[in-house]
């Protein structure tokens, strides 16, 4: 991710070079605004950005998902792959310079859409893994925790978070909700280990509140 | 209109939107709020809820209730949020596990006639007439802030309100059958909608496509189907189940209703429970009260009267990715003469103060003596 204006907690803890992204939220404390705040860093560094938004629906998503009647999800997932890539195509003949970003909002909806076939889900996330090393191209993907805390399905979760450079968790506070904090955020990034900087911190642990266009991130009681 | 006062700190600016002022009586169709940020509510059929989630059930949210297993009185809201789209002659769609579907309109409870109300709105604690005082006199020291909360509005423009948008209930009388005769109101089977559950609602429904629809659901039940069936049909349910209230919450958006699904969170699966949660935009549940519970009797007063409880896990937001944060979320339903339907804020009751340090009283802000409920 580029790094944008951001003296702020988060933009430390996410470094730069990683390209792909988890944000992981649950019920309590929903992670959609961190997708907001990366997706307009992504923009700002002058790249270009495409957002497959599910959660809120679009319905040319919802047509493209279900597919032609009878026709097999992993085919609708092949066309929606294409689309993705003539979308970084098109953005390429412009501006060569720009980082192209792919936010999926949430791949618990693509679970859905694909009636349960975590294969399915996972081929089309691992090609969408090879746009990184191909086309410039950096990921984030949003992804429901507490629907995983289960045996049965833990499936996508693990994997996301084994191929991810960084991972941002958004977590209630165990004392319940308050209005000046609405959540704790932990990040993981993965890039630290790569590097082999022994000093560099690489787990990150602090609260954030948000607000209307952006958050606020702070160590727990030090905000004013 | 608040500026964006980061002129200096670019991008980092946090300004807040202003509010538009309520507009009570222009509203596009009768029944439908305005409120900030360009959103639009239609009543739940329940004035204190419409307080408590600030204006209503957003237009083109999802709404659901998770049940308590043991006692049906989620139908009491639904049967007010019906009730109410009746009133307001706004078309309703209704799905339900019952036989016939079309019966359970016969239930739905009739308009309170104003000089049987007793629930005044803004009104002090002394001045209710209808021999309320006597009762709450004594208890005026500790549940002042009760009623001080509601005189902040103006009582002139209160009134008109109630009077447009939201009616008490009289849940003793039925509904009045012209009013149901005249009325746009469909109803399903639950088999037809789990048939074609990804088509049913856009096609058997035509008049889905006009501007003001509330729709109504009722999927608590399914779970008879489920029993019949071994584990793969099961697990092929769930799926369809999920994918249907998706494409519902998409239909929704798209066409100026409100969805309110009720279901029982013990027949699913923990994490088909977790994706239904994720799905609705206002979350709320209800508990049932045991009927002769002594701890908790002691904890709270009124006890007698309350029937459940009411949680707001999540409420309905347009526009803004603020979570709103509520003062209290968990609320006691109560029939006020078995009539209208309340709900209050939870009050900690005195405790006895012979006996070691005196707590302060008022509403309860967090759970004491580790009770398993959460104020």
């Amino acid at each position: 991710m580029e790094e944008y204006g951001g003296g702020d907690l988060l933009s430390e803890a996410m470094g730069s070079g990683a390209r792909v992204v988890v944000v992981e939220d649950r019920v309590e404390a929903r992670g959609a605004f961190a997708l907001h705040l990366l997706l307009k860093r992504a923009l700002a560094g002058g790249g270009a950005a495409a957002l497959l938004a599910l959660a809120q629906p679009f319905s040319h998503y919802d047509r493209v998902l279900r597919g032609a009647k009878g026709g097999a999800i992993s085919d609708s997932f092949v066309r929606l792959y294409g689309d993705i890539q003539r979308a970084i195509d098109a953005s390429r003949t412009g501006d060569n310079t720009g980082r192209f970003t792919l936010m999926i909002d949430d791949v618990s909806l693509l679970e859905v859409a694909a009636g349960g076939s975590v294969d399915d889900v996972l081929d089309f996330l691992h090609y969408c893994v090879t746009l990184t090393s191909e086309m410039n191209c950096s990921l984030v993907f949003l992804i429901h925790e507490d629907i995983y805390s289960s045996e049965e399905g833990v499936g996508v979760l693990l994997h996301l978070r084994y191929i991810a450079d960084l991972v941002i968790r958004a977590a209630p506070l165990s004392t319940g909700l308050a209005a000046d904090v609405h959540g704790q955020l932990s990040v993981v990034n993965k890039c630290t280990f790569r590097e082999q900087r022994l000093k560099a911190q690489r787990i990150w642990n602090f609260h954030f509140r948000v607000k209307e266009n952006g958050a606020d991130f702070f160590y727990p009681g030090s905000r004013y | 209109m608040a500026a964006a006062a980061g002129g200096q700190t670019v991008g980092r600016s946090s300004f807040s939107r202003a509010a538009a002022p309520h507009v009570a009586s222009s509203s596009t169709a009768a029944g439908v709020k305005l409120g900030p940020n360009g959103a639009a509510f239609v009543s739940s059929g329940i004035p204190d809820l419409d307080r408590i989630l600030g204006g209503g059930f957003l237009i083109g949210s999802v709404v659901m209730i998770m049940e308590d297993s043991d006692a049906p009185h989620h139908l009491l809201l639904l049967r007010s949020f019906m009730a109410q789209g009746v009133v307001h002659k706004q078309p309703l769609l209704f799905a339900g596990p019952m036989k016939e579907p079309r019966l359970f309109l016969g239930t739905l409870p009739a308009v309170a006639s104003s000089k049987e109300d007793g629930r005044q709105r803004g009104m002090g604690a002394g001045t209710n007439s209808d021999g309320r005082t006597s009762d709450e006199a004594l208890r005026i020291a500790w549940q002042y802030k009760k009623y001080f909360g509601e005189e902040k509005t103006s009582h002139a423009e209160h009134r008109d309100n109630k009077q447009e948008f939201s009616n008490d209930f009289d849940l003793r009388k039925p509904l009045e059958r012209h009013l149901l005769n005249a009325q746009n109101i469909e109803s399903l089977k639950k088999e037809t909608l789990l048939v074609s559950s990804r088509t049913v609602v856009p096609h058997s429904c035509p008049n889905f496509r006009e501007k003001m629809v509330e729709m109504r659901m009722l999927d608590g039940l399914l779970y008879n189907h489920y029993v019949h069936h071994n584990a793969d049909t099961l697990r092929r349910k769930d799926w369809d189940m999920v994918s249907f209230i998706r494409s519902l919450k998409a239909m929704v958006r798209a066409s100026n209703a409100v969805a309110v699904i009720t279901f029982p969170n013990t027949v699913l699966s923990s994490s088909f429970c977790k994706r239904w949660q994720h799905l609705a935009d206002t979350l709320l549940s209800i508990k049932a009260i045991p009927d002769e519970d002594k701890e908790l009797a002691k904890l709270l007063t009124g006890y007698q009267d309350m029937v459940g409880f009411l949680h707001v896990h999540k409420v309905a937001q347009t526009n803004s990715q603020v979570p709103v944060i509520l003062e209290a979320s968990t609320f006691s339903l109560k029939l006020r003469k078995r009539r209208s339907l309340v709900l209050e804020r939870l009050n900690q009751a005195p405790v006895d103060g012979s006996g070691g340090p005196s707590h302060a009283s008022g509403s309860c802000s967090s759970s004491s003596q580790g009770s398993q409920l959460d104020f």
